[in-house]
Formats: structure tokens, sequence, C-alpha cells
């Protein structure tokens, strides 16, 4: 133990210079005679040049981390990063022109838009909705007073009118949701000019249909009713015809399918040329074997002959829509034409009892 | 694409001596001019700004023990063989971190440097091992071991920072301490 410590401590004196001349000429002798001394010289020398070389390694690495700090990284990271792909550097380029240029463009666009009225536009100002107002909305405050007084006179002819057809022949009646829309209460009047109470019992204002119910007990029912509601689309060039109330009278328009839309591509209705007025909202469109196809509901304000009307198909939806047990009488739908084959004076004669002024107070 | 890096460049041979004499200056300036090479490297395959300070670091460890032990011969410039080294460490790491460079972006000529690498690789690991042998051989033996060994203090100055009564009895300690470090690094 002793032993080798002094040995120890000899080779690191050798290993370090620290010997003198005699010394290290003995020191290399013993080398030479002795193979275990020599042995653990070499042994120990190798630990003590790992042990060297790990202290340099540290040492470089920490000088190193001291001139890496001292490195400006992030400037010459920019000189020698990788250069972005064509279209980012376009972007970054031009960005700030793109943004001024979009607003530029969006401003002119809404600018353009606003001033021709593009955001005010509904459906009411290219399409008038064909109700007819029929006392003007000039009701002056003498005739309020007028009005007030009792009087025998014929009952208040009503504000605005449409007309509708009937449903079935227990008494419901269809028509425009527009022609009934804000309405105190409704009365239908026939071709005789019998006028019943009605009330309203189902409105879809998404395709403009209303269901009215004649309430009226002079009411008595209708006989069969002549015509069926077409379920299939009808094609652009049928022939069509319809009858409505624009004045007191039924008057009777005939026209053709122009367009399997409506209004700006509106699915829900088609666009039909036939002469309409205010007034023919809500009556029937019929085909020439007597089907309705649709009810007329608006025309377009600047064009002519282009009429509307919702087809035959959005009907039945709204039929289907009401719920049944909320009825007081089952509404029935009619499955057997009687007007095919006729000719038109006849069919029209047929459907005047079923066609109906809708009368709005 | 390719941007040369221009800066004043050391003389290869003024490296090479400055190397042998531990000159820090020449440290500096071999860092400086070549440092950007390897970021350039690195940056433009896959890599980060750590990453080619690891790497080229390695590579100056490389350089600085292959010119230590005498065996540097300068058959080619001291850029090529930094580069050479930094792009096999570099594409061997990717390879590790199994991300692939389909092309490689070469700023730089570069040479087979296997040899090289297998030499570092192996000190590499007995650096490793000393590292984790000092550690596990605790105090004090690990600073009276670093102070002799790697400081090159005397061991009267180790008797003196550590209260030793006498100069034998820090043999003792150091002898003993010597042993144990021996198993460590050895058994590992």
């Amino acid at each position: 133990m002793k032993s080798d410590i002094e040995i120890i401590n000899q080779i690191d004196a050798y290993l370090r210079g620290e010997l003198s001349d005699a010394e290290i000429s003995e020191f290399e002798q013993k080398r030479l005679n002795d193979a275990a001394f020599d042995l653990k010289v070499v042994e120990h020398s190798n630990l003590v040049s790992h042990l060297s070389e790990y202290s340099e390694t540290l040492k470089l690495k920490s000088d190193m981390n001291i001139i890496h700090e001292s490195l400006d990284i992030y400037a010459l990271k920019n000189e020698v990063a990788p250069e972005a792909p064509i279209y980012i550097r376009l972007w970054k380029k031009y960005r700030i022109n793109t943004a001024i240029a979009a607003t530029v463009a969006l401003i002119a666009v809404s600018g353009t838009l606003l001033s021709t009225g593009f955001f005010s536009k509904s459906i009411s100002t290219n399409v008038s909705l064909l109700r007819r107002e029929i006392n003007s909305i000039k009701k002056s405050q003498n005739d309020l007073i007028k009005n007030i007084k009792p009087s025998k006179g014929p009952a208040n002819p009503g504000e605005f009118g449409g007309t509708g057809f009937a449903l079935s022949s227990n008494g419901y009646v269809v028509t425009n949701y527009h022609v009934i829309k804000g309405a105190d209460s409704l009365y239908v009047q026939n071709s005789e000019g019998e006028a019943f109470k009605a009330k309203m019992i189902y409105i879809d204002p998404a395709y403009d249909l209303a269901v009215l119910q004649i309430v009226d007990p002079s009411f008595e029912g209708l006989a069969a009713l002549p015509y069926t509601f077409k379920k299939s689309a009808s094609d652009v060039g049928e022939d069509v015809f319809t009858i409505g109330f624009p004045r007191d009278d039924q008057v009777y328009g005939k026209g053709y399918v122009s367009s399997k839309n409506g209004y700006a591509g509106d699915t829900v209705a088609y666009q039909v040329s036939i002469p309409v007025n205010p007034g023919n909202s809500g009556g029937p469109l019929l085909d020439m074997r007597g089907n309705v196809i649709g009810i007329i509901n608006g025309k377009q304000t600047q064009v002519d002959g282009a009429a509307f009307a919702i087809k035959s198909t959005y009907i039945l939806k709204s039929i289907e829509a009401i719920p049944q047990d909320s009825l007081e009488e089952k509404l029935v739908l009619s499955k057997k034409n009687s007007l095919s084959g006729l000719s038109r004076k006849d069919q029209f004669k047929k459907l005047e009892p079923f066609i109906y002024m809708v009368k709005v107070y | 694409m390719k941007k040369e890096i221009k800066s004043s460049v050391p003389a290869d041979s003024e490296i090479i001596l400055g190397i042998l004499n531990d000159s820090k200056e020449i440290l500096n300036r071999l860092y400086v001019t070549y440092f950007p090479m390897v970021l350039q490297l690195v940056l433009n395959n896959n890599g980060n700004e750590d990453d080619a300070k690891d790497i080229f670091q390695e590579s100056v460890i490389i350089l600085y023990n292959k010119v230590k032990t005498g065996n540097f011969e300068l058959n080619s410039k001291l850029k090529t063989f930094i580069y050479s080294i930094c792009r096999r460490l570099w594409l061997k790491r990717l390879n590790a971190q199994s991300k692939t460079v389909r092309n490689v972006q070469d700023f730089s000529d570069f040479l087979p440097v296997e040899d090289d690498l297998e030499r570092h690789e192996e000190k590499d690991r007995q650096f490793a091992i000393m590292e984790s042998a000092l550690l596990q051989l605790g105090e004090p033996c690990k600073t009276i071991i670093e102070d002799y060994y790697m400081q090159n203090k005397s061991m009267q100055e180790i008797c003196e920072k550590f209260g030793y009564t006498n100069a034998d009895n820090a043999k003792t300690q150091k002898y003993k301490c010597l042993q144990r470090l021996k198993k460590l690094f050895f058994q590992a």
C-alpha cells in the first residue's frame, strides 16, 4: 500500500517533469528492469492522459461558448438563412399594396352597391306584390268620422284585397301571405257578391302562402272542387290561365310559363307571362287541363310580362305542414279533375264559384 | 441561392500553429470565420442555430484533437475539412432524429472524413465515461483529482486548500481517489 502510493507519486512527478536528471535515469532504468513497474507506469499515464484530454476538451468547449455568446447569431442567421419560397417573398414585398388595393376595391364595390340601393332592395322594389289597395290609404279624418256615425250603409269595403281560391269544399281557402298580412279581420267574397267571414289558420311567410277557413255561419259549403293540384313541375312554354279580382269582378287572364324559376332565380316560383294587376295576388294559376300549377304572387316592375307564381308543390307542402289536429274540419284536397277536356269558357264557368276576393280590414 | 461567405480568412497554417500553442486569439478567429458556413449548412438543411452550434463545436474539438495528436496533414483547405466534418455530423444527427433531407444543400466541397469521425466517436465516448466517473467519484475526490491532474496544482496547494495537516495525508487521499477513479473509468 505504502509503496503503491510512493510509486504513483513517483510516476506523477515523472509525468509532470518534476524529477531531476539523475532521478529520471533511475526511473527509466527501473522501468526497463521491472515489468510490473513499467505496467503501472503505462496504466497510470494512460489514465492521466485521459484526464488531461477530458480537461482540454472541457476548456475548449467553455472557450467556444464564450466566443459563441459574443457572436450576433441573429444577424448571421439573416445573412445565411434559406431564402423563403418565392410566393412568401412576393407576399412580404407586396402585402401592403395588396391590403390597400383590397381596401380600395372593397370601398368602391360597397360604395357603388350602396349608392345604387342594392342593400335596401327587397323583392318589393322590383317585384310588386299584387294586392289591391281598395280604398287607398287615404282614409282621411273625415272618412273616419263619417264611418263612426251609425249608418246602415254597406260594410267597409276593406283596405286591401286579393284573390283566393278554395282548397276544399268545406271552406278552406288559400291565398298569399302578403295579402292578409297585418289583417284585423278577413272576409272572402264570391263571384255572386256574397261575403263570408274567414279566419287565418296557417301562414307560411317563406313561401308567401296563407290558408284561411270560412267560418261564417251563412256559408253552406261548396260543390266538389273541379280542379286538382299538380304535384310535378310544369314545363316552360305551357299555356296557363288565371282568374283574379284586380277589380270587383273576376277577370280572366291567359299566358304561358316563361321560366321555371322566379325573380332572381327564386326556385319557389315560376315566371309567367300573363297580364296581372294588383288584386290578382292569390289567384290560381291553372294549366289547360285545369290543374292548379301555382298561385300568382307578384310581378316584376319595369319588365313587361314577367309575373310570378308560387309553384303548386309548395302549396301542397304548406298544406301538409298544417297540423291536422288543430283543424276543426278535415282539409281534404280534391283528387278528381272535372275541367280537363272542357273549353275555356266552360272551365271558367265551373271555376267561378271557387274563386274568392279576399278582403282585408 | 448559394451565397459565398466572405470575411478575412486567417491562413490555415496560422490556425494550426495557434491550435498547437493554445492561442485563444486563433480559436476566436477560427470560430468567427467558419461558424457562419456551418450555420448556413444547418439552417438550409432542416436545422436551427443551436444545432449549428453543437455541430460546429464538435468539429472544432475534432480538429483540435487531430492537430494536437500530431497526425494532421493539411492536404486540403481547413475550410473544406471543417465543412466535411460538420456535414457528416449533421447528416448523422438528422438520421438519428429520423428526419431526412432529400437533397442536401451544399455550400462547399467536401471530403470523406469517416476515419476522423470514428476516432472522434471513440474519444467522445471516453469523454462521457470520464464525465460520469468524475461525477460518481464525489467530493472531495473529484476536486482533488481535478486540481492535481487537470489544473496541475501542486500537492502543497491542495494540502492547504483541504486543510490536511501534512502532505503525506494528502498524497494518501489522492492515491485512494485515483484508485477509485481508475476503477470507475476502466470498468464502465
